[in-house]
């Protein structure tokens, strides 16, 4: 499906009959079956990469096969009902939080409109309390004894294709950016409904090709885009080389090294594509003028984790590769490049799924300032912009404002980053140092109340483009209440999906907007010793 | 169907309890008996509620962070957003579950024309929320003066401010009012308000409408229909010393009010009213956000879940990597002595 022209798609939105702009469906949800068309949904996941991920030890993606959500029949496993209620009440003896959230919303609507795919949407299965209902439906229906005698006048109904078919549909058009959460009285957070969802859809073979690919090139290869050692390497020594040719300092760049201090691990997209390679080259920069004893590795060479978005199992098999390459270097401890998905795991599932960490392994202390890292005692990971605001607190990095004097930024709080780990000030802290002047977005949109970029959780790919630009309508609107107000040129982040997704965003709905990492400006605006640099008026993006 | 079945099921409830205690012999019934039996439910169903939520495990630190965490000295930390300490989730949860705080954030977003999408605060149903809860707390605590003799002197406090307008005799109580007033308008936010209109089930509507009988039966028997108070009492307090007695005649008034509480107790334990004790289970809420340093143990992790191994890892690659100067651990098969000595060396770039 081609993406339909900003005017039509701006008068649909707002105009458009929807329950975002005033008109109520006059049919219940329950009685309004999901329908598939081209441009609606994510490909399915390719039989092969399921095969190969299902015969990972420890791992489980049975019924791979070759369907499409447009056909009546999904080719679904006999028993698959069976399947998908034992699923179910495995996951209700498995995780707290499921029953919590089954049982505490008293559906008051808080949550309704705090969702970028209901605002850009309008389609009521979008309102976060929805989502969940698509499941508790069938929870009270099938588990509850009120929803066993009183059906659906207790909001119970029984579990159907139909109803499989639904949860395949909206359990991927959320991007478990958790924003309603904060405005649960509960703290209901949809983000876990949607996991749990998405799991129960892989137990009976159905997901998206978009988070399988990358599961499975992360498992072989180490990294989303299945480079192999030579590629990845080479990739990061030409950016290297275009850093030395800008700037006229060689940059002392190893991998797999045996002994260093520090393993860096940054998503992988970041060392092959725009715009991340500048934040890369950022990191390469960075480190180099700090003198850093690290290294980059070919084998965890993934600090991204789509296992996130398919099931814990999947999320922890690929997360041990940092622990494990770690154990094999041994390194002192871990620092992870900008990324948002990425902390999440790192922050709240790495230690428990796959700690404790290596015996070689130390409490992080930062070598140039000696600050220790106790908040990352535990884990031993320590996020690149708290390294950094540590580094110029303590006067350790020399900037020189000017040399970003190119950019208008404003400021991108990534989900994960934000409200599953709670890093708002250091970002602003780094900001505030390396460029002269930049600009808040309006308050309703950043901090914890953030808007996502709308293709979070593997929704990053160019089928479902309308629908992505549906939904990273707020954000991109509160961008372009800046770029109207202070004639803002860059927004800047700290996620790799961001970097990727919000570029094709704001092209689209504000264009003329740079989406760059807090990396990237702070190497612009570094002074190194010995530097012979070439006239920069871009920044690392000058071309040479 | 989804409001009007409410309806009908109180006014069921109403004519039952309101006829059925004035046959002869049947107060006993009404009065003791359905008491006691939706007591138990409600205490039993809560226990059995809470004790299932238990048993399930909380796998991984899911807390959601409204604030900064606590990182480097110089970083200001919101204890009460990211909270690192026990303290500082008490004092998280008491803003949630005492203030409300999400609701008290909550926005309206709207859509404009451009498009352009605006956000204002909307305190509405932070409103209506907190003078329910707390009027309803208030006239909980009212009621301990039926059931307590001696009375202790702080219930006499509270109705001396819950009094204090002075209005009517005997005297209104603000919270009679303000509970009546906000249980409305909760109800009439389900209508009036489209998103909630369209996701809202029988479910929602019927606690509503009970409560609303409730208070509203209970105004009707203090300000109106003035029961034989004397009689209540020695009832009310039989039933809590286990010595239940009725002497006398009790309006049918009081008969329809308990039976609406009773049926209240009932449904509590298996209901969505049951969010009065989720929240302080709820793992994004009362989890505290120091998942590095200090590690969350899952206690159904599975150790043989481990990564596609480093030596599984360089088998596929090791050629290439070997001839391109990529640190390996095992050299090629024999025979490939100067491919042996590019393993140890170390990459250049």
């Amino acid at each position: 499906m081609s993406l339909p022209k900003l005017e039509e798609l701006s008068q649909s939105v707002w105009q458009g009959p929807s329950l975002s702009t005033g008109a109520i469906p006059t049919k219940e949800w329950m009685d309004t079956p999901v329908t598939f068309k081209p441009g609606g949904y994510a490909y399915p996941a390719k039989k092969e990469k399921l095969e190969y991920l299902d015969s990972q030890p420890g791992l489980n993606f049975p019924f791979a096969r070759i369907w499409s959500p447009e056909e009546d029949d999904w080719l679904l496993p006999d028993n698959w009902k069976d399947i998908i209620l034992k699923g179910l009440a495995e996951r209700l003896d498995k995780f707290r939080s499921l029953k919590i959230f089954m049982d505490c919303c008293v559906r008051c609507g808080a949550c309704a409109d705090k969702c970028h795919f209901f605002l850009g949407t309008g389609d009521p299965r979008n309102m976060p309390v929805m989502r969940a209902e698509l499941l508790r439906s069938v929870y009270r229906g099938e588990f509850t004894l009120a929803g066993k005698i009183l059906g659906r006048l207790a909001g119970g109904r029984k579990m159907t294709v139909g109803v499989l078919k639904e949860w395949f549909m909206y359990a991927y058009q959320c991007t478990e950016c958790r924003r309603c959460s904060i405005f649960c009285p509960y703290g209901i957070d949809t983000a876990e409904i949607t996991i749990i969802l998405r799991e129960l859809l892989y137990s009976v073979g159905i997901g998206i090709n978009w988070v399988i690919e990358p599961v499975s090139n992360s498992t072989k290869t180490g990294n989303h885009m299945g480079l192999q050692p030579l590629p990845f390497r080479d990739n990061i020594a030409f950016l290297a080389e275009d850093v030395e040719n800008l700037t006229g300092v060689k940059l002392d760049v190893s991998f797999n090294r045996k002994g260093a201090e520090i393993l860096f691990v940054t998503p992988s997209a970041d060392a092959f594509a725009e715009p991340g390679i500048y934040t890369c080259m950022g990191y390469l920069l960075l480190f180099n003028a700090l003198g850093l004893d690290y290294t980059w590795s070919t084998y965890a060479s993934e600090g991204g984790n789509f296992g996130l978005f398919t099931n814990n199992e999947a999320m922890k098999a690929l997360n041990g590769k940092m622990y494990a390459e770690a154990e094999r270097l041994g390194v002192k401890y871990i620092l992870g490049g900008e990324c948002g998905h990425m902390w999440r795991v790192v922050h709240q599932y790495m230690d428990t799924m796959n700690g404790k960490t290596p015996a070689n392994m130390e409490v992080p202390v930062s070598p140039i300032t000696g600050t220790v890292f106790n908040n990352a005692a535990s884990t031993k990971v320590v996020h690149i912009t708290e390294f950094t605001a540590d580094l110029i607190k303590h006067n350790k990095l020399n900037f020189d404002t000017s040399r970003n004097s190119h950019v208008r930024a404003t400021w991108h709080d990534s989900c994960n980053p934000a409200r599953a780990m709670g890093i708002i000030e250091e970002p602003r802290y780094v900001l505030d140092h390396v460029v002269d002047k930049w600009w808040e977005m309006p308050e309703n949109t950043i901090r914890e109340q953030t808007f996502c970029c709308g293709s979070g959780t593997g929704l990053n790919t160019d089928e479902i483009m309308e629908l992505r630009m549906r939904s990273g309508l707020p954000r991109a609107n509160a961008v372009k209440h800046v770029v109207d107000q202070h004639a803002v040129n860059t927004l800047a982040c700290i996620c790799a999906i961001d970097r990727a997704t919000l570029t094709s965003l704001v092209d689209y709905w504000t264009p003329g907007v740079t989406v760059c990492g807090l990396t990237e400006l702070v190497a612009n605006a570094l002074v190194q010793k010995g530097e012979n640099r070439v006239d920069m008026p871009e920044g690392l993006r000058t071309m040479v | 169907m989804k409001y009007s079945f409410s309806f009908l099921v109180v006014i069921a409830l109403a004519l039952i309890a309101g006829v059925g205690s004035q046959i002869p012999g049947m107060g006993y019934f009404f009065g003791v008996v359905i008491p006691y039996l939706a007591f138990a439910i409600f205490l039993g169903g809560i226990i059995w509620r809470i004790v299932y939520w238990a048993k399930s495990p909380v796998p991984f630190s899911i807390q959601t962070t409204r604030g900064q965490m606590k990182s480097l000295d110089f970083i200001k930390h919101s204890r009460t957003g990211a909270p690192d300490t026990n303290a500082e989730v008490v004092g998280r949860m008491a803003l949630e579950v005492l203030t409300f705080r999400p609701l008290f954030y909550n926005t309206k977003s709207e859509l404009r024309e451009g498009p352009k999408i605006t956000y204002e605060s909307s305190k509405w149903l932070w409103l209506f929320a907190i003078v329910f809860h707390y009027s309803f707390l208030v006239i909980l605590l009212r009621h301990l003066r039926l059931f307590l003799d001696p009375v202790p002197v702080w219930i006499g406090w509270i109705e001396f401010w819950d009094g204090l307008l002075q209005i009517g005799a005997p005297t209104w109580y603000i919270t009679d009012v303000t509970l009546l007033l906000a249980v409305v308008l909760l109800f009439s936010r389900r209508l009036v308000n489209r998103h909630v209109r369209y996701l809202s089930l029988m479910n929602d509507y019927f606690p509503l409408v009970l409560l609303f009988s409730i208070a509203l039966s209970g105004i009707l028997m203090r300000y109106m229909l003035r029961s034989d108070i004397v009689n209540i009492k020695e009832l009310l307090v039989g039933l809590v010393t286990l010595h239940p007695v009725i002497n006398g005649h009790i309006g049918a008034i009081f008969y329809i009010h308990l039976t609406f509480i009773s049926a209240l107790l009932v449904c509590f334990p298996f209901s969505k009213l049951m969010h009065a004790g989720g929240v302080f289970l709820s793992p994004t809420l009362n989890m505290r956000n120091n998942t590095r340093a200090v590690r969350h143990i899952n206690p159904w992790n599975d150790p043989n879940i481990k990564p596609h191994s480093y030596a599984d890892y360089e088998d596929d690659f090791r050629e290439s990597m070997i001839d391109n100067g990529i640190p390996v651990e095992k050299g090629l098969p024999p025979k490939d002595e100067p491919a042996e000595a590019g393993a140890e060396k170390k990459a250049e770039e």
